[in-house]
């Protein structure tokens, strides 16, 4: 996306870790984690294989009418992972992915929040794998079900080696595509807080 | 009117002999690969098995088709009825697993969460969604299959000698030209 001095990630932490510190404003929504997902698509020789995480923690408080009051800051706990393989689960967990022992979360805040029109918002913010930081945009859609809650709907796309996911022999984008595309859907309801 | 042809067409021996080799090569990588670390060879290796799995289907039907445009010449008047029977069987096996082997894989693999992609580039419809349960049933159907096709590919060649070398007849060499007396 683009290349940040020293100082400038020293500075995107520093804000992150600021923000992660200040508490949400306005009004906090509960999200039911058994009607949410967050997945990615990565291509393996151009073979798209689906996986998700299992357990992550959302924090919204998502204002239709003020857009750019609203916050969110994502969890997402990368041993979790899950491909439908065992074997590439355990694999996956080691240094050269997500090295989850150093690393056990990846994490997403808002820095800002806007409206695009026709029920599509954008959020823009600092997402940090593997100590790594890099700002991303993540366009979504807001619908409400029958029951009055919310539903966040959004994708982005990531490249995985400015993370340093999939090091040393997995480095080979011609094996494994750089681009991952994350997607991820929060449902709100009153389901308590917390993951499966 | 008696058939004088000796010898299957060149396009009947070229497909017979092409997906010999295939099916050969798709059997060693696929013992091989199975039981490989996660790499990125173990990739390609699954990545070429599929590919070779779905170009062996195609040419199976393309044989399909080819078998009934140049029918097979006929059997020496020499061999008895109970092994035209014999013969009719095993090639109607054959010609069914070559059908269905590669779909087993295709489908196990749909069921694994891994789309066939061939050649890299023209992707393959899932025919049955990510199923882990489904995914271990069609692993084990496939390699049930793949025995079976193993053991009557040998009895096929097993049988092509025996024609050769105990009868001395021209079954063989129906197949092999270059052994015609």
């Amino acid at each position: 996306m683009f290349d940040m001095s020293l100082a400038g990630k020293f500075y995107t932490i520093l804000c992150a870790t600021l923000v992660l510190l200040l508490p949400l404003p306005g009004v906090a929504q509960q999200v039911d984690y058994s009607r949410s997902q967050i997945t990615f698509v990565s291509r393996q020789m151009n073979v798209p294989v689906e996986a998700k995480f299992t357990r992550f923690t959302a924090q919204l408080s998502f204002d239709s009418a003020n857009p750019q009051a609203s916050k969110a800051r994502i969890e997402v706990d990368l041993a979790s992972f899950d491909i439908g393989n065992d074997e590439i689960n355990t694999d996956i967990q080691g240094k050269d992915w997500f090295d989850t022992k150093n690393f056990p979360k990846a994490t997403f805040v808002s820095s800002s929040v806007r409206a695009l029109g026709d029920g599509r918002y954008e959020a823009r913010g600092p997402l940090i794998i593997k100590g790594r930081t890099q700002e991303v945009v993540a366009p979504f859609t807001v619908k409400t079900d029958a029951s009055g809650n919310s539903v966040f709907d959004g994708a982005f796309n990531i490249r995985r080696l400015q993370y340093n996911v999939g090091e040393r022999m997995w480095r080979d984008t011609e094996l494994v595509a750089d681009e991952v595309r994350v997607r991820f859907r929060l449902h709100t309801g009153s389901k308590p807080a917390s993951t499966k | 009117m008696t058939d004088d042809r000796r010898a299957y067409s060149a396009v009947s021996i070229g497909l017979h002999w092409t997906v010999f080799v295939l099916i050969i090569a798709a059997w060693s990588l696929g013992l091989y690969m199975a039981d490989l670390p996660l790499s990125p060879q173990k990739l390609k290796y699954f990545s070429w098995h599929k590919w070779i799995g779905v170009t062996i289907f195609f040419l199976a039907v393309f044989r399909a088709v080819s078998r009934l445009v140049h029918p097979p010449p006929p059997l020496p008047a020499s061999v008895p009825p109970r092994q035209r029977i014999a013969e009719g069987v095993s090639h109607a096996l054959l010609y069914l697993l070559i059908f269905v082997v590669p779909v087993s894989g295709w489908l196990y693999s749909s069921a694994s969460g891994v789309p066939t992609v061939y050649l890299g580039w023209v992707q393959l419809p899932d025919l049955v969604g990510k199923d882990k349960a489904l995914a271990e049933q069609l692993k084990q159907t496939h390699i049930l299959l793949n025995m079976v096709l193993f053991g009557i590919v040998c009895i096929h060649a097993a049988a092509a000698l025996k024609h050769h070398f105990l009868d001395r007849d021209e079954v063989l060499a129906r197949m092999l030209p270059f052994l015609k007396k």
